[in-house]
């Protein structure tokens, strides 16, 4: 009796993704093959493809698919600032963002850094884990024009759930000419992302954020937006990327989006319902605060633990069968604590103490009543066991 | 029984782990995260804790279909093995890093943390035993494997700790056995090398680590008469009982080797000196703990407490005491004499560093250990109080 509550980490694959997938894979062609076998799998991709673009608000031509949200990411950010240092040869180059980024993000930005490519421009967040726009505006106010490569933020906080301001920030930088990238990988599916009515000119996503594969992603870059050179080279294949075209992930991602985006109102609302079910339950206990801006993520619960490590919290919960994350967790398998929650200033004992519970399309009224039942007896326990040092 | 097992990725915890599954008992394993830095890959039997172990652990939990986790410690590690390890020889002292990490880390930290999510033992794989002794709390023995037995490191546990100790390996006839095992259960680990050496100094040049953290600080060689023998780098560079890498450059008078005798961080001077004046007849400390029954309580002799709970005194006692992990056992009698163990030995030993523990065994139980701060030479009396 298992309670799936990290739906931000990867989604169940609904049945008819399965089986369209599956369908997909029986067929045999080279989507880049010129004969007909392969032009069967190309129209499969390019049907996918349509469907993406037309859930972001571009032409088909606008999207390339990936191997997934973390290559999506670095493509952007690495293919921007390297387009710009060819563009603009021997100044300074700079990329903004906020502490509060996915590692996809952080560690790109971290790479070129340290090899001399770029100069990160850190943009403040406020304990929401919210842009500050004012501070937004300052610092591209503060380096020489044209010096900015762009700018990438998250459509909303994947850890703690805000939603950004993404149509002011979009503006701030229209106002200094710097590109903006939206790290749409959590959101893709809740939140309406048209690139051209928020006037950015890129966006990343993940399919199996949606109930996709693991493994497949897109990179939308829209036509009028600043160039940006590829990671991948190869046979062209796309636009931004090479490499023999996935068409079943691709069938399967955009299926798992149709289903994903055709979510009706009221199911939503119910959705929505169970997450403020799950808060109101939760912030009643003693010691549970919760955390982010009221204006969060449809199915984002994210809360820090008084006197109690979330660590410990979620050894308790997953011997019990309830199935949570702290944050990120390290390539060794230790769970981190959260530089979302240093970033939103609320210091490490916070940082430490991060529990996030993210809700889908399988949580039912029954698994939240048996978390907020269980969760204090968790709480009390995880206590007894202290910090780690 | 609810049990942890603690996983280093090596082929003993994993066999370990293994039967306390076959045995029918709740088993949840844990690879400690020791090391700030780690390394991705192993590099041959150097070092421990590398990316590559953890996940040589994890796969071996996934053989065992038990839920695995990895433990972060390396802060605690630092500051209670690592730290503590560069102070003694500051202090010019001879640490037991494996002996201070299984006191504070294995079990302590971690059995601390395992029982406040309830669990009842701590699984490991080494060589020694618990058993139950005469009034019913446990006692620490030796392995079976006279060659793999590591009761010595684990001489400084107390009895609330052994309490949730368990090792199945204990009463194995041979680690060859413990491999054959791990083969045979299908464990790729069951042909990986051990470790040996200091898991936190991969490369094995300690003297090396050392300089890097202590600095090398030159001072005089000295003999026992206060006559300048030669030059030294840093006091840290030499252990008691050492011959080798003294670069005096000239030979003693009556042409026989020179050994470090004694280590005086204060006056930054190496003492070094004819082997006899090496052998120790007497060693005592007063910091001392019982794995299991006291000696008193143990009926191996009569004495008496102190108002705290201490022992105070007792008469002496016949026992065997080992001041390495891989030394001799050496007979020798102990007696507690004003709070404080007293080993006397039957045949002077050598090589005896104020520092180390000096761990008392009767027949194959160990009683417990002593910091030994003080000993006392077959030919000068007193020297090396530290």
């Amino acid at each position: 009796m298992a309670i799936y509550l990290d739906y931000a980490a990867t989604c169940p694959m609904p049945e008819e993704v399965q089986a369209e997938y599956a369908k997909a894979l029986r067929l045999v062609g080279n989507p880049s093959s010129i004969h007909q076998a392969g032009q069967q799998s190309r129209n499969l991709i390019e049907n996918a493809r349509a469907v993406i673009a037309g859930y972001v608000g571009v032409e088909p031509m606008e999207v390339s698919f990936t191997s997934g949200g973390t290559e999506s990411i670095n493509t952007w950010i690495k293919g921007r600032v390297f387009a710009h240092r060819r563009l603009h040869p021997g100044q300074e180059v700079f990329i903004a963002l906020t502490r509060a980024e996915h590692h996809a993000t952080l560690d790109a930005v971290e790479w070129l850094e340290d090899n001399g490519f770029a100069t990160p421009l850190w943009i403040d967040v406020d304990s929401d884990a919210v842009m500050d726009l004012d501070h937004l505006d300052a610092q591209l106010h503060s380096v020489p024009a044209g010096s900015v490569a762009g700018l990438t933020t998250l459509v909303a906080n994947n850890e703690v759930g805000s939603l950004q301001p993404l149509v002011e920030i979009a503006q701030v930088a229209e106002r200094h000419g710097v590109s903006v990238h939206l790290d749409a990988v959590q959101g893709f599916g809740s939140i309406p992302l048209s690139i051209s009515e928020l006037g950015v000119d890129a966006l990343s996503v993940s399919a199996h954020k949606l109930g996709g594969p693991v493994g497949v992603g897109a990179l939308v870059v829209s036509r009028s937006a600043a160039p940006i050179d590829s990671l991948i080279h190869g046979g062209g294949q796309q636009v931004s990327r090479s490499g023999t075209l996935d068409a079943a992930g691709a069938v399967a991602f955009a299926h798992a989006a149709t289903i994903a985006f055709g979510i009706s109102a009221e199911e939503r609302d119910d959705k929505r319902g169970l997450r403020d079910a799950l808060i109101h339950g939760l912030s009643a206990i003693e010691g549970v605060t919760l955390r982010g801006s009221s204006s969060r993520l449809d199915n984002n619960v994210h809360i820090t633990l008084e006197g109690a490590s979330g660590e410990v919290a979620l050894y308790l919960l997953d011997a019990e069968g309830i199935y949570v994350s702290t944050g990120s967790a390290c390539q060794a398998g230790v769970a981190e604590s959260s530089h979302v929650v240093l970033a939103m200033g609320l210091g490490d004992q916070a940082a430490r103490s991060a529990l996030r519970f993210t809700l889908g399309l399988q949580t039912t009224e029954e698994d939240i009543s048996h978390v907020i039942d269980v969760f204090p007896s968790v709480l009390e326990r995880a206590r007894a066991a202290g910090y780690p040092s | 029984m609810r049990i942890l097992a603690a996983m280093s990725g090596g082929v003993d915890s994993a066999v370990a782990a293994a039967r306390a599954v076959d045995e029918g008992h709740e088993v949840v394993g844990v690879h400690l995260a020791l090391s700030r830095m780690p390394g991705t890959l192993r590099t041959g039997s150097r070092g421990c804790c590398t990316i590559e172990d953890s996940m040589d652990a994890r796969r071996v939990a996934g053989q065992l279909e038990i839920p695995f986790y990895v433990w972060d410690f390396s802060e605690r590690f630092r500051a209670d093995v690592v730290d503590n390890f560069i102070d003694e020889y500051r202090h010019g002292r001879t640490p037991n890093p494996c002996l201070r990490c299984n006191e504070k880390i294995k079990f302590e930290a971690v059995l601390d943390r395992a029982m406040a999510l309830g669990f009842d033992k701590v699984v490991t794989g080494h060589y020694a035993s618990v058993r139950e002794g005469v009034d019913g709390s446990p006692e620490l023995y030796r392995s079976a494997d006279w060659a793999k037995d590591q009761s010595y490191v684990l001489g400084v546990l107390t009895s609330e700790q052994l309490r949730h100790c368990y090792f199945p390996l204990g009463d194995t006839p041979s680690k060859q056995e413990v491999r054959d095992e791990a083969a045979r259960r299908g464990f790729s680990v069951a042909s990986k090398p051990d470790s040996h050496d200091i898991c936190f100094i991969p490369d094995g040049d300690t003297k090396g680590f050392l300089d890097d953290k202590l600095g090398q600080s030159a001072g005089d060689i000295v003999d026992r008469e206060g006559n300048t023998l030669g030059a030294h780098t840093g006091t840290h560079g030499y252990t008691i009982g050492q011959r080798k890498g003294l670069q005096i450059g000239y030979p003693s008078e009556d042409g026989k080797p020179r050994y470090v005798l004694e280590i005086r961080p204060v006056s930054n001077e190496v003492v070094v000196g004819p082997k006899e004046a090496l052998d120790t007849i007497e060693l005592s400390g007063s910091v001392m703990s019982f794995a299991g029954a006291d000696p008193i309580a143990a009926e191996m002799t009569t004495g008496s407490y102190a108002t705290d709970g201490s022992i105070s005194h007792t008469q002496a006692f016949e026992c065997e005491v080992q001041v390495r992990a891989h030394g001799n056992p050496e007979a020798a009698s102990a007696q507690i004499v004003e709070g404080r163990l007293v080993v006397r030995f039957v045949d002077p030993i050598s090589g005896v560093a104020p520092g180390q523990s000096a761990v008392v065994y009767v027949g194959s139980r160990v009683l417990g250990q002593v910091t030994i701060d003080h000993t006392v030479s077959a030919d000068r009396g007193s020297l090396a109080r530290a």
